[in-house]
């Protein structure tokens, strides 16, 4: 690889130097950063064709990319350069790697399969290298092989011990692709993960006996290779556990140095596999279980960010050493000095790997079966055997052998180029139309539902009891066990006690599942409004009934001042026409301010008083639209009645929780999230506003004739004449129209109030006017550029700013994706501001809103206008 | 012949008066077919928890296990092994009850598809679990009963409105008649990609 020459000049031979050549000093970076970047591009390279990544995995891409560079290298320099370094690989490619798989192990998968896992890593390991290296070691007493090939019984033990560990690279590499069931992943890969340390053991034994040459072997030093087998391993996992308990510990207090939560995961996880390596315990393990035993509270203590952050790094970095490792594998073996080639010994090692592996998994699956509760089928077994590939750690630990010590050294360098090429390449080609062929159960990826969530919790629980009734103390009694600990000790000393107070698996999910609604829904909602701006006829047929209702009516409500430019002069349809009633609606209840925006460019311009007005109405209109086309969509809408009863009581008690207001608990069961709407409205709205009395009616009427207005516009497709009604004040109940015209803020404030959540106001009794300048703000801070936290005054006009170019449709846009996916930030920042005891106030806060946007994402496409005709009547 | 008899012995002081030994062994043996070992066993299971020693369970031999006075749900399982209004269990219908939780076989999937149905299939193991929620016997699990479920299961922590929350999506997501509840025909639904079988097994009642 030439050094990529950015220097402009040669350097000049006298006098003062303009510019010098210093490649010197910068070759190695240089060079590492070229290979990455060669390997990077391979990727997108490889990645352009999806047909071939189909078939072929990344991992035999690679190989063969290396093996064409390695070539060219050759060619170029004549000598062979840029190898595998086992060096290198075992301090900087490896651990990302293991680290990587580690942290996102699926923990409860693991541990549930753990027996299976140990035994095929420590029993199968074992069988395969000692049966492998006697089985070569009779070939070679057979007279089959070369005799170049000076090796004896412990040579061959030694390279049976280190061609016989699945590697774990190489089967994440080809298993990540395959997407076999959870349960076959998780053995295939704990087991390569897990076999490490016998390999290592064994590996060191051995090598040890070869040096020390077999006759000075006593029985002492088996005694000793059987006792370090134990201290490798068991060391390796309690220094992972050691680390994995003093980073989660630092986490704990990393609450206002954030920015370098990510680092201390990546550090003390390197640490742990340094300082493994260092007093040759089994580094993989340390990082394996630092990982995985970590993750739990480190993601519990660090920011949404950190969490991000941490996420990406890691695969990046995992991506990258897997990268790097696999075409180094393929540049290294074109070093033919290191060659010895024999073929009886090649193929004999294929045959026996192969053969042993296939015995082995077939001995031991036979006994775990006794033992499981869900046996290994034939099909499995097939997959496990076939999925044992090598790697890059055979290849690094057959490079470290020494030549003086093991005389056919440069044969099993041969012999494993060969034995990994054939398993990546080969294995993992044919791996994918075998497990097609073979009808493995594939995992099926769906996403969490809550229900499955709660519901496996209970299984959880009813099991753990019967085993405690039946007095049975099996692995459910033992998993409860650990879980009584954990959350009375553990967690209680590595969590943040925010985070501790907060922690809960359903409630997990359920954040998760409102947080990713939130963001499909933002996205739909941006992808929708960008199209309406372009393509406006085409809207209605590619969408849902009540999906265009949504969309349209979010459109609509974000651009009212447009609205007549774009709409009436282009095509008319029924689309037209709902959008003219719309127009007619909103016309009305519409606060307008957007053109002084334009005129403030600079930030600091409009005084703070109104710009932040402006802003608030700008996220009470999207928040109200959400909610009542939520609620227009719902088939059962609420009462308006129950609503005002509502919130006149919260207007007496504003801290109170949400169920103790409720008087009756049968409204509260139909309609759950309207309610706690309103409810939160008025307890923000009064905070903002002196004259609460007015507004409440307001808010509330203001609501309801929103939703009818919705449904005015879908049977508006049916019947044009009802266009004209819609908007008319005979029908709907005049104060909405009037209130908002009159104080439209203060009509948008019920929306407003349903992202400060009553959840903030009860919990957690912050100041509701600083809750609602977070609010406002985190809808900003999307436009925002990243960097500014400056404050929310500064913040509020940022976004005007940007929007000041595009058409005014666009401006209603960024306010409601961001109050979507703001969240973290706006964790942060709250976080920040409030007292450090109630930092879980604002996630809960970010929440509140959620709950709309999802009812709405998944709201039956029906609407029910019988019953919001009665509805209507009702209320008038 | 003598592993027979041992378990048939034993058993007599658990037996109630009116069926014969060997009902009361075939009635077990139907819902189980396990080996009499692991009748066996479990009926020095039962005895040592019978305090009473009156050949059956009263709740308060139940609460006495240590282990499951601490499980959130170990008072609605308890309850679970009681038929409804009485307030005693005797072997026979312990039996019953932990058959529940017996693996599948393989061999058993196949045979026999128009018999009755086996007590641990899928969709009665489903139905222990959903009878947990459900406390008025409605087949319909309300928002109230899974209130009180989520409230048994999740830490103090998590406020009333939060949990509240949690169960309207719950129920929300369940929901297909729009009756705001769950029945079990939607219990089923939700649960269907979940591998029942598994998790609601224990491998020592094989």
């Amino acid at each position: 690889m030439q050094p990529p020459a950015a220097s402009p000049g040669p350097a000049a031979p006298a006098g003062a130097e303009l510019l010098r050549w210093q490649w010197q000093e910068v070759q190695a970076p240089c060079l590492v950063a070229a290979w990455i970047l060669v390997a990077s591009l391979a990727k997108i390279v490889f990645h352009l064709s999806r047909k071939v990544t189909s078939i072929v995995p990344e991992s035999c891409l690679l190989i063969l990319l290396g093996l064409v560079l390695g070539g060219i290298v050759l060619a170029v320099a004549k000598k062979a350069e840029y190898q595998l370094e086992p060096n290198m690989f075992f301090l900087f490619l490896l651990p990302p790697i293991v680290l990587d798989s580690g942290y996102f192990m699926p923990s409860r998968l693991f541990f549930d399969n753990i027996g299976a896992i140990l035994t095929y890593a420590v029993v199968g390991t074992l069988w395969n290298s000692f049966a492998t290296g006697t089985a070569l070691w009779g070939l070679h007493r057979a007279g089959l092989m070369d005799p170049g090939v000076e090796a004896g019984l412990m040579d061959f033990l030694l390279f049976g011990s280190l061609i016989s560990a699945v590697d774990p690279v190489a089967v994440l590499a080809v298993f990540e692709e395959v997407h076999v069931n959870e349960t076959l992943f998780i053995i295939v890969f704990g087991e390569s993960l897990l076999n490490d340390a016998v390999t290592v053991v064994l590996y060191k034994v051995f090598n040890s006996f070869v040096e020390l040459g077999p006759a000075h072997i006593h029985a002492t030093d088996y005694v000793k290779g059987v006792a370090s087998f134990f201290l490798v391993s068991l060391g390796g996992t309690a220094v992972g556990l050691l680390f994995a308990f003093l980073l989660a510990l630092i986490t704990r207090f990393t609450k206002r140095v954030r920015i370098i939560e990510p680092l201390f995961v990546f550090l003390l996880a390197y640490v742990a596999y340094l300082a493994a390596e260092m007093v040759s315990l089994s580094s993989i393990l340390a990082v394996t279980f630092c990982g995985i035993c970590c993750k739990k509270y480190v993601e519990a203590n660090i920011s949404q960010k950190s969490r991000t952050t941490v996420k990406y790094t890691m695969k990046t970095l995992a991506s990258s050493s897997e990268t790097i490792i696999f075409m180094f594998l393929g540049i290294s073996a074109v070093d033919t000095s290191k060659w010895a080639w024999d073929t009886a010994l090649v193929l004999g090692t294929l045959f026996f790997i192969l053969l042993f592996r296939a015995v082995g998994v077939v001995l031991q699956t036979h006994v775990l079966n006794r033992f499981r509760l869900i046996p290994l089928d034939r099909i499995d077994q097939v997959v496990m055997s076939y999925g044992g590939l090598r790697g890059a750690v055979a290849f690094a630990l057959v490079i470290l052998l020494d030549r003086e010590k093991v005389k056919a050294k440069d044969y099993f360098v041969a012999t494993t180029i060969v034995v990994v090429f054939f398993t990546v390449i080969v294995q993992g080609l044919t791996i994918k139309p075998l497990v097609t062929w073979l009808k493995v159960k594939r995992s099926d990826h769906h996403k969490p539902t809550l229900n499955e969530e709660l519901h496996e919790h209970a299984f959880d629980h009813i099991l753990a009891a019967v085993e405690d009734i039946v007095g049975h103390h099996g692995y459910h009694y033992w998993r409860d066990k650990w879980e009584q600990f954990d959350k009375k000790y553990l967690s209680q000393l590595l969590m943040r006690k925010s985070a501790y107070r907060l922690r809960d698996e359903i409630w997990d999910v359920y954040y998760k599942l409102n947080i990713r609604d939130a963001i499909s829904f933002a996205d739909q909602g941006g992808h929708v409004l960008s199209a309406a701006k372009l393509a406006l006829p085409s809207m209605p047929s590619r969408t849902s009934m009540s999906e265009s209702s949504v969309t349209n009516l979010l459109r609509e409500s974000g651009s009212g001042a447009c609205l007549d430019l774009q709409v009436i002069d282009t095509v008319r349809s029924r689309r037209d026409k709902e959008d003219a009633a719309m127009h007619h609606v909103l016309r009305g209840s519409l606060y307008k301010p957007r053109r002084r925006y334009k005129a403030s460019y600079s930030r600091h311009f409009i005084s703070p008083d109104k710009q932040e007005r402006q802003d608030k109405e700008i996220f009470r209109q999207n928040m109200k639209r959400r909610l009542e086309t939520f609620k227009s969509t719902k088939h059962n809408v609420c009462s308006s009645k129950s609503k005002a009863r509502l919130k006149e009581k919260g207007r007496k008690k504003k801290n109170i929780s949400l169920t103790k207001e409720t008087p009756n608990g049968k409204t509260q069961r139909n309609i759950p999230w309207q309610e706690a709407a309103p409810v939160l409205v008025m307890v923000s709205s009064e905070e903002e506003e002196s004259d609460s009395s007015e507004t409440e009616r307001e808010d509330d009427e203001g609501i309801v004739f929103i939703a009818r207005a919705t449904d005015e516009v879908l049977q508006g497709k049916t019947t044009p004449g009802s266009l004209d009604v819609c908007p008319s004040p005979c029908i709907i109940p005049p104060s909405p129209t009037l209130a908002e015209k009159e104080l439209p803020w203060k009509g948008d404030q019920a929306d407003l109030a349903v992202y400060v959540s009553s959840e903030t106001t009860k919990i957690v009794p912050v100041d509701m006017q600083k809750a609602w300048n977070q609010s406002i703000s985190s809808l900003e801070s999307i436009a925002s550029p990243p960097g500014t936290e400056s404050g929310p005054q500064h913040r509020r006009f940022v976004c005007p700013v940007l929007e000041e170019g595009r058409p005014q449709s666009a401006s209603h846009v960024t306010p409601e994706q961001s109050s979507c996916f703001q969240f973290p930030s706006h964790i942060s920042r709250s976080g920040r501001s409030q007292s450090d005891s109630s930092p879980d106030g604002p996630e809960q806060q970010e929440l509140q809103p959620l709950m709309a946007t999802e009812e709405q994402g998944r709201m039956p496409p029906t609407v029910e206008p019988r019953r919001l005709m009665f509805h209507r009547a009702s209320h008038l | 012949m003598l592993l027979v008899v041992y378990p048939l012995r034993s058993l007599r002081k658990g037996l109630c008066r009116r069926e014969t030994i060997w009902q009361y062994y075939i009635s077990i043996l139907n819902w189980w077919s396990v080996s009499h070992s692991q009748i066996t066993r479990l009926y020095s299971r039962f005895t040592s928890l019978d305090k009473g020693e009156n050949g059956t369970l009263s709740r308060e031999d139940f609460q006495r296990i240590p282990e499951l006075a601490i499980n959130p749900l170990g008072d609605r399982i308890i309850n679970a092994f009681f038929p409804e209004g009485e307030d005693q269990v005797n072997f026979r219908g312990f039996m019953r009850t932990l058959a529940h939780f017996r693996p599948i076989e393989d061999n058993e999937k196949s045979k026999d598809q128009n018999g009755p149905e086996p007590l641990n299939s899928r969709s009665n193991k489903l139905h222990f679990a959903f009878r947990l929620y459900d406390l008025d016997k409605d087949d319909k699990i309300s928002r109230d009963e899974l209130l009180q479920v989520l409230r048994m299961m999740v830490g103090v922590n998590i406020s009333d409105e939060q949990l509240g929350s949690i169960a309207d999506r719950t129920i929300q997501e369940a929901d297909q008649d729009g009756d705001s509840a769950i029945s079990f025909a939607e219990f089923v639904k939700v649960l269907e990609k979940v591998d029942v079988e598994q998790k609601m097994s224990i491998r020592f009642l094989h």
